[in-house]
């Protein structure tokens, strides 16, 4: 009798295992700068998000067996092809995440579609993605170089910034961003009174700064990223360019910059992001457990991966398997996706998560009550007025 | 009123004394090198990882122990030198009788792991470090605002340079550093303990870097990368100078700030290559540098 018992129950047992066998096999790659420039705004925080969205979707009661893995694509093109091709043709990855650095994401991009997978791009600014070389494959969730353009350029000048000078980092993306902004600021009413090309990266900024200075523009905007928008307005802040009414809009810079420099000379700084972590009861519960992990507040790329990973689960859920990567973004796009982190997300027909961008402006030290408690909260900017419209021809519902 | 190519004079006085600031950097850091190479004959490209350095334990004597910036002037190059120190006599001192080469790919090596340890740590983004309360504000010359921390600048940085030229090359201790570099072996001989000289030789060369990492701390981002982007310039405007000259390297350091400074005004997008230029053009015309003496 206990024999036959013993019997059923490993019998019982295996049944179960090819239960959970069965189930929908997924695995992600994040693939981002785990070294360089970008590596405290993605890098390893991302995984971690990643991480946190398989937890909190449930995927294993669910009955989907997901995997994650990452690299890092060193901010070369070439490097992340070659990832992301060995991901796609040997470790049979379905989704590749996060990928800041725009070239590198367009690459990436490219294969995705030849390969049938998902790019849920979270880390890259270049509207490209979603315009130009758009792909049936490729969601852009967080940002672009445009919505941060309508809401840094468009406030700033309708608050009376008219005349505007641009110390732009002289390479594609300090072009594109300073092109996207100008585009905006006339627009608004305003002007463009100069512009001076900074070889990149720099370090000293200050001659650049009193060009800025003296061509009496209201705002000097920074068309640059990291390091160097940290210096610039490090030295702004120095040489009393601030102090003297001059306002600096960083066009693109993320919590962990203004972490890097303190409020102290941060503060009255103008920027737009599509997350903070004190915004609302559900972001400071997440954040809260990222930070336990993690040690430090999610920027919005990391915050993006977290959305984006929980929403492509969930169409891979919706479809049954995660092979047809043009299947699953499709599902993405079908209704809008209620996120505890981002609101109401619409995923377009050319693959732009579109969802509320907000205009920040740095405390004051006195106002503030930690080392992360850096945001005050201006406006919100509705997700139609922060993004471009979409091209026709990228519409990937119609085709 | 007179102009110069458009560009009225108030603008060209302003960027000739930032031109003259970044200058300081250039010097203070070449004279380092320039020392290390002359005395040791080695080529030190661990140097911008130890002026990145200079400024995180800047960072970390105020987050610490709360010690503010005068005392880590002291402090974090004495720091910075005893970690050189260590280095020199576990490491470096096994490649005196090799190659250049050798010196120079393991100091790189050293470089590399330096500043990804820091960036493990500390992440890649930076901290943040004020301008001392005696030092903020400025004053308005006219022609532009001069920050009283840039001024500071300029005065400690040609101090260390005029203390390490006279050092070098009007005392004693100069003479016998520069005689042991000729010939260890007979200076040794006269009872003079060349390894300690080159010892302190080497602690002192690095703790300039570290003077010149705390210099910068408060007005550019302390991040792991600040010394790889710097020293690329400097290693040129040491190869300008002349390999070994003490007082080309600060020389060259200033005039080439004046260069770069004037290069950001007329062509802003070419003034980071100018100083490779120049580096070009003096290597074709007068391979030794400068100040240097042809071998």
């Amino acid at each position: 009798m206990i024999r036959t018992l013993a019997v059923a129950t490993t019998l019982g047992a295996l049944t179960a295992t090819t239960a959970l066998a069965q189930g929908i096999d997924v695995k992600l790659g994040v693939l981002n700068d785990r070294s360089g420039v970008y590596a405290d705004l993605s890098g390893e925080g991302s995984v971690v998000a990643a991480r946190m969205a398989v937890e909190d979707f449930d995927a294993a009661a669910k009955g989907l067996n997901v995997t994650i893995i990452s690299a890092d694509h060193q901010n070369k093109p070439d490097i992340g092809s070659n990832i992301a091709r060995q991901w796609y043709d040997a470790d049979g990855v379905n989704a590749i995440l996060d990928v800041p650095t725009s070239s590198v994401a367009l690459a990436v991009a490219d294969i995705t579609a030849e390969k049938n997978g998902v790019l849920i791009n979270s880390g890259a600014g270049s509207t490209a993605l979603t315009r130009e070389q758009c792909k049936p494959t490729t969601i852009h969730w967080t940002y672009d170089t445009a919505a941060l353009a309508n809401g840094t350029g468009a406030s700033m000048t309708n608050a009376g910034g008219k005349k505007w000078f641009f110390l732009t980092a002289d390479y594609a993306f300090g072009h594109s961003l300073e092109e996207n902004t100008a585009a905006v600021v006339k627009a608004s009413g305003g002007e463009v009174v100069g512009t001076v090309n900074v070889p990149f990266p720099a370090q000293d900024f200050s001659s650049f700064l009193l060009q800025a200075q003296g061509s009496g523009a209201d705002v000097i905007g920074l068309a640059n990223a990291g390091g160097d928008t940290v210096n610039a307005i490090k030295q702004a802040s120095e040489f009393g360019i601030t102090q003297a009414g001059q306002k600096l809009a960083a066009l693109l810079f993320f919590v962990t910059d203004v972490h890097a420099l303190g409020a102290q000379t941060a503060q009255g700084l103008s920027l737009t992001e599509a997350f903070y972590w004190d915004q609302n009861d559900q972001t400071r519960a997440w954040s809260e457990r990222f930070m336990a992990i993690h040690g430090k507040q999610p920027t919005m790329v990391q915050a993006g991966v977290y959305s984006g990973t929980m929403a492509y689960l969930a169409a891979v859920q919706a479809v049954g398997s995660a092979k047809d990567g043009a299947a699953v973004a499709a599902k993405m796009k079908e209704a809008d996706i209620e996120d505890p982190l981002f609101g109401t997300v619409k995923v377009r027909g050319d693959g732009r998560a579109t969802h509320n961008m907000y205009l920040f402006q740095v405390k004051s030290p006195d106002k503030s009550t930690g080392e992360w408690d850096l945001y005050e909260q201006i406006a919100t900017i509705s997700g139609e007025d922060a993004f471009l419209p979409m091209l026709p021809e990228c519409d990937f519902t119609k085709k | 009123m007179f102009e110069l190519l458009g560009i009225p004079p108030q603008v060209l006085l302003g960027q000739l004394l930032l031109g003259l600031i970044n200058g300081s950097f250039y010097a203070v850091l070449s004279l380092g090198l320039a020392v290390i190479f002359g005395l040791l004959n080695i080529i030190n490209f661990a140097h911008g990882a130890l002026y990145m350095m200079g400024a995180f334990v800047a960072w970390m004597l105020l987050n610490y122990f709360g010690i503010g910036y005068w005392w880590a002037l002291i402090l974090a190059p004495v720091i910075v030198g005893g970690f050189g120190i260590v280095l020199e006599r576990t490491i470096l001192s096994r490649l005196y009788k090799l190659d250049h080469l050798y010196g120079l790919l393991l100091t790189f090596g050293l470089a590399l792991i330096i500043q990804g340890l820091f960036r493990n740590y500390y992440g890649i983004s930076g901290l943040p470090y004020q301008i001392p309360a005696e030092l903020a504000g400025g004053y308005n010359l006219g022609f532009m605002y001069l920050p009283n921390y840039r001024a500071w600048v300029v005065i400690a940085s040609a101090a260390v340079c005029f203390g390490a030229w006279f050092l070098i090359e009007k005392t004693r201790l100069g003479a016998y550093l520069r005689a042991a570099t000729e010939n260890p072996t007979l200076v040794g001989a006269f009872g003079i303990n060349v390894p300690l000289m080159v010892m302190l030789t080497y602690g002192a060369g690095v703790a300039l870097a570290g003077f010149a990492g705390v210099l910068a701390a408060p007005i550019y981002s302390v991040n792991p990368n600040m010394g790889a982007d710097l020293i690329i310039v400097v290693f040129a405007v040491v190869v300008i100078g002349g390999m070994g000259s003490i007082l080309g390297a600060i020389l060259t350091g200033y005039v080439l700030g004046l260069v770069e400074g004037l290069a950001r005004v007329f062509f802003p997008e070419g003034s980071a290559v100018v100083i490779f230029v120049i580096m070009a053009i003096v290597l074709l015309v007068k391979p030794e540098g400068l100040f240097g003496r042809a071998n």
